[in-house]
């Protein structure tokens, strides 16, 4: 199974520039995997144990909120989804939901936190990219929070 | 194809004058909760002038006042003219008061436009948040009627839930058009929503447009076009295929009274579409 992982995982921007071995270690921990419309794909609270590649479909990350349940951000095609599993106590935050039949590659977190333990330059390079990742949501979220499409307050001369 | 593009100058397109003149409301509708649409034509022979996408007319509430609103209807061979308003003070509640059969006065078009015919070939990507997308709407309506004139066209929509998206059938019906990619996007939303969750500028990756070739066209709150100039840029973008629109509230709408003034720009004079490398500089300076 890992040969026809292998060349696919290798092209995915969150690896580019590994070295063989690296590559070969992520594959050997990556699999195959498929959801239907409306499958929970994570759940709040449990171990965090893997992280997703989405190859198609899309997932949405749900929280409960005094309106019900919230989607709060949708992940697509080419997006990586979950990062508890490279942060301590490696638990869910939210409830990953899949919005569409959903196709991906789940990797093992643990797995890889392992090899981020004992390769430290392989970990550091996995951190600058989760950390960019994550800057980016964060921006994204703020711009969420702001309510960006308010109307404005007066910006006019008197 | 000229490399060079520049919206159509606001004085060659000014067709309205201080006067007002008498329309009548043909209909109404709500867009959602505090949007809505009205359809007016006009009450005298002669007054109804050819606009162009991007441009607006100044709505007259008579007693209560005036308000400059961008014209959200077809330009193609329309005897009518489209406005859809967010209810936000005085003179917007007034017009959201309106009847059909009752009249108000409009003066118009005025200002600048999108650059839209000068851009046959090219991939259109248009970027609009909550009611921006009205002003973008006239320029959609014309690229999808003369489809063969231009490559992809992108429309990507934000809005802060499901129930504020304006004009949501009619984006799906975009959406089943042969080459034309319309992603909506809410900031939050219920668990019957099927489409994007996240901030409109997330969306930008995922389009599939030419950077090379193509020109966007974006209208939302200030910040949101901000944001959206740095994430078209990072994907190859430049700011000089990159036209926005600005607002700022207008009096005389003739560039007279100066209320409309945006640093050294007069924004219904010089506007309100503006190259987005025109303008930029003063963009990221509070206050102006
Ligand atoms: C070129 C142009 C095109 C426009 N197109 C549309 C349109 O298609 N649809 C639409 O609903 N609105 C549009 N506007 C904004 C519209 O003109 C204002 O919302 C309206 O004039 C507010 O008048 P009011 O008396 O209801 O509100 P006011 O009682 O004057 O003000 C209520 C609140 O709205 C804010 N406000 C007032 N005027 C503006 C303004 N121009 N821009 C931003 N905030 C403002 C005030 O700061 C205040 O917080 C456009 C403005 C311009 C300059």
């Amino acid at each position: 199974m890992s040969t026809t992982l292998e060349p696919l995982l290798r092209k995915h921007p969150l690896f580019s520039g590994f070295d063989d071995d690296s590559i070969h270690l992520i594959t050997s921990c990556a699999k195959n995997v498929r959801f239907h419309e409306g499958d929970l794909v994570a759940k709040q609270g449990e171990p965090a144990d893997e992280f997703f590649l989405i190859r198609e479909g899309r997932i949405a990350m749900e929280m409960p909120s005094p309106q019900g349940l919230m989607r709060l951000q949708t992940s697509d095609a080419g997006d990586v989804v979950g990062w508890s599993w490279l942060v301590p106590p490696y638990d869910w935050h939210f409830d990953l939901r899949a919005v569409s039949n959903v196709r991906a590659f789940s990797i093992d977190g643990r797995c890889l936190r392992n090899k981020c333990e004992s390769d430290p330059r392989f970990g550091y390079t996995m951190m600058k990219r989760f950390s960019k990742m994550m800057a980016d949501r964060l921006e994204a979220t703020r711009l969420q929070l702001i309510d960006i499409y308010g109307a404005p307050a007066d910006t006019t001369a008197p | 194809m000229s490399s060079v593009l520049h919206p159509p100058d606001a004085s060659a397109l000014q067709a309205g004058s201080m006067l007002p003149e008498p329309w009548v409301v043909v209909s109404r509708l709500e867009e959602n909760a505090d949007t809505f649409t009205i359809e007016l034509r006009p009450a005298e022979e002669g007054t109804l002038r050819p606009f162009a996408p991007g441009q607006f007319n100044m709505l007259y509430a008579f007693g209560t006042g005036e308000s400059a609103i961008s014209i959200s209807g077809s330009p193609e061979n329309s005897d009518t003219r489209v406005h859809t308003i967010r209810r936000v003070g005085t003179v917007t509640s007034a017009l959201d008061r309106l009847a059909p059969g009752d009249t108000i006065g409009l003066r118009g078009p005025f200002g600048s436009a999108w650059p839209i015919e000068e851009l046959p070939g090219r991939d259109l990507v248009f970027v609009a948040g909550g009611i921006g997308l009205a002003p973008l709407r006239p320029a959609i309506l014309h690229a999808l009627a003369h489809r063969k004139d231009y490559g992809r066209i992108v429309i990507l929509a934000g809005a802060r839930s499901p129930e504020d998206l304006i004009f949501h059938d009619e984006l799906l019906e975009w959406k089943e058009e042969p080459d034309v990619e319309v992603k909506l996007t809410v900031d939050r939303a219920g668990i019957d929503w099927y489409h994007h969750v996240g901030v409109v500028t997330t969306l930008i990756p995922q389009a599939d447009f030419d950077p090379a070739n193509a020109v966007a066209m974006v209208c939302g709150p200030e910040i949101m076009m901000r944001f959206t100039a740095v994430e078209l840029n990072k994907n190859g973008l430049p700011d000089s295929r990159l036209f926005v629109t600005l607002e700022r509230n207008m009096k005389c709408a003739v560039g007279i009274c100066g209320h409309c003034q945006f640093g050294p720009e007069f924004i219904c004079r010089d506007g309100p579409v503006f190259r987005y490398d025109h303008i930029h500089h003063w963009f990221s300076q509070r206050e102006v």
